[in-house]
């Protein structure tokens, strides 16, 4: 089964985040692969290894630094890579712009299945991956929990987080599937899988070279951190009884939550 | 000279930091508190590579180099002691048969070590035989087919756990350090069996064990290298753990700096966070400097070895230098944490017992000493 994965390279977790202008201050920032993408790499292995055969290809829109995520991904196992490295699409950081280059690129290669992590953790659009499947003119399933494919690669049987439960789709192939956490507990690369990555190809584009002239569809106008948090309050009172009083007071009339 | 990594070490570095901080740390503590060996984690690393990271691919190695292994140890310390010197000694053990031994020993023993299927441990050290190796006195006569090994090995890290164990023992009572040869032994070999477990001050979670040997028949295809080469393969096996230990050290240290910094910024006393005394500034700078020399030291052996130059001195010189520091930064990290940091509570406790070992083992720190003056000094 032949596989494409769309990864993004984002800050990591613990980064504490400056604002700059209508983006973030770069410097100093560890990069990682996005998490929500690491499921979509483990799951398109796990696939591969179930099926004994097929390629996973990673496709990934950054700068210079997106390599060094892109080689986790083949460190992992992935068996190749196109790195579309055009700063005007990596700046815009706009989910129709980037999903426009990724399915370009995705429309190039062999796949029976596309995986994306369901949102990337730093603009947190979650729109990449429905648009992508619009673009390809495939089916797209979310949050994806669980997936089984159908040994002739007909069709898939898929999991996905619904509201307050699970539902179960089958699905036709190829499709476009974004990941869930609990869908599968990504691997480390290994230390054998690290020394390979640097001899497995990774083709660099350009929008151009990839035919695609569709610029992006919004602009970020403005970027701020959320208010910082209020310090508490401690309720008073000389027993229980008072302080309850006092706290239900609180919440009626200064909250005005009850 | 470059002071860069390359894309691989700090890919190796950061999977091995992460590896550490989810898989290990979260369970050292108690881990520490019932001395627990850790052979789920052992086994995982195995399958990433961490335990033959010398070897060449050819003989399923990672054959990532000593540098990579350097920054990956500190990671595995930083979080965990006792599962790096776990780590420094499975790396360690591969080194005997890569150097020494011969291509069927090398498929039997070294492929399965290096792919981590196997676990291997080092044996040289006895009773009578710690520093002053030259007098180890386990018996290994030839009896034509085979050999018959008698005595007992102490303080072996692992060992209980091995499935392969690198033996020193005497072939000739008569030539002292030259009498002096290297066995290949299976845990599954009669007359081989594991005596008491030491319960030891630090890295609880690292097994220490007695190795009993009595009428031990080993095959003579399992001689490793010639007779009366034990000596210089035990030696030369050593030189390559002191980078070991000294990764470790520097690993511990960077834990005891950390633990140190979070304590003395949130730790108040006369109204003011402590970090602002300038008593305790001076003991952070002091830590942190030190330690920057010590992982500089560490990576300079392990960038020797990776070239193919001597490197005895400067292992020496790291694992001397490096031990001193984990011990001085420890005392530091505790002195900082107060009374909190003599109690079980605080994870400095534990660091501080950890670090004690390490001008100990693998060469005391008067032995490095010894080794570096001989280096020094030789015409």
């Amino acid at each position: 089964m032949n596989t494409v994965v769309c990864m993004k390279q984002v800050p990591d977790t613990e980064t504490l985040i400056k604002v700059q202008g209508t983006g973030i201050a770069t410097d100093g920032i560890k990069w990682v692969m996005s998490p929500y993408d690491e499921f979509a790499v483990e799951e398109a292995l796990q696939q591969k290894e179930k099926m004994k055969a097929g390629a996973v290809t990673i496709v990934s829109l950054g700068p210079d630094r997106a390599i060094e995520a892109i080689r986790t991904g083949l460190a992992m196992g992935a068996d190749n890579a196109v790195h579309i490295n055009d700063s005007a699409y990596y700046n815009a950081a706009d989910p129709f712009a980037t999903a426009a280059v990724l399915a370009a690129a995705i429309k190039n290669l062999q796949y029976d299945c596309v995986f994306l992590g369901k949102q990337a953790i730093d603009d947190d659009s979650g729109q990449v991956p429905a648009m992508v499947g619009e673009l390809l003119g495939i089916p797209v399933i979310t949050q994806v929990l669980k997936l089984e494919v159908a040994a002739d690669k007909s069709k898939a049987t898929v999991t996905r987080e619904v509201e307050g439960g699970q539902a179960v789709i089958e699905v036709s192939l190829p499709v476009v599937l974004s990941a869930q956490k609990g869908l599968n507990e990504p691997r480390y690369a290994s230390l054998p899988g690290i020394m390979k990555a640097k001899k497995k190809p990774v083709d660099v584009k350009t929008a151009a070279d990839l035919g695609v002239t569709a610029g992006p569809a919004t602009a970020i106008k403005e970027m701020t951190l959320p208010p910082a948090r209020q310090a508490g309050k401690i309720i008073g009172g000389d027993d229980a009884a008072a302080k309850a009083a006092a706290l239900a007071k609180a919440l009626q009339e200064e909250v005005k939550i009850i | 000279m470059a002071f860069q990594m390359t894309s691989e070490q700090e890919m190796i570095r950061l999977m091995a930091r992460d590896f550490a901080r989810k898989e290990l740390e979260p369970h050292a503590g108690r881990r520490d508190r019932e001395a627990i060996f850790p052979q789920d984690s052992i086994r995982k690393m195995g399958e990433l590579g961490l335990m033959g990271m010398m070897v060449p691919a050819e003989y399923g190695g990672s054959n990532t180099g000593a540098v990579s292994y350097c920054l990956a140890l500190q990671e595995i310390a930083y979080a965990c002691a006792s599962t790096a010197v776990t780590m420094s000694v499975a790396n360690l053990s591969t080194e005997p048969l890569l150097r020494f031994g011969n291509e069927e020993q090398k498929n039997t023993y070294l492929v399965p070590l290096a792919q981590g299927r196997m676990l291997g441990a080092f044996a040289v050290t006895e009773p009578e035989a710690g520093s002053d190796a030259g007098s180890i006195t386990v018996r290994a006569e030839d009896r034509g087919d085979h050999y018959l090994i008698n005595g007992t090995k102490i303080f072996i890290t692992h060992g209980a756990y091995a499935d392969v164990i690198n033996l020193i023992a005497r072939t000739d009572p008569k030539k002292g350090s030259r009498g002096l040869s290297a066995f290949i032994i299976e845990k599954s070999f009669p007359g081989f069996s594991i005596g008491s477990t030491e319960e030891k001050m630090g890295l609880r979670a690292s097994n220490t064990v007695e190795l009993i040997f009595e009428d031990c028949r080993v095959p003579k295809e399992n001689l490793l290298g010639r007779e009366g080469q034990g000596f210089a393969i035990a030696m030369n096996a050593l030189d390559s753990g002191r980078i070991g230990i000294s990764s470790q050290a520097v690993g511990i240290a960077r834990a005891c700096l950390d633990e140190a910094i979070s304590y003395a910024r949130q730790r108040r006393q006369f109204g003011r966070n402590i970090g602002s005394f300038q008593a305790i500034q001076w003991m952070i700078a002091d830590m942190a400097t030190q330690i920057e020399a010590a992982g500089w030291l560490a990576l300079a052996a392990a960038d020797r070895k990776d070239q193919g130059l001597p490197f005895t001195k400067e292992a020496s010189m790291a694992k001397l230098f490096a031990s001193e520091v984990a011990n001085k930064a420890a005392y530091k990290a505790l002195q900082i944490h107060g009374g909190y940091g003599y109690t079980k509570e605080y994870k400095v406790e534990r660091l501080y017992r950890d670090a004690r070992v390490t001008t100990i083992y693998e060469g005391t720190s008067e032995v490095q000493r010894l080794v570096i003056a001989r280096e020094m000094l030789k015409e």
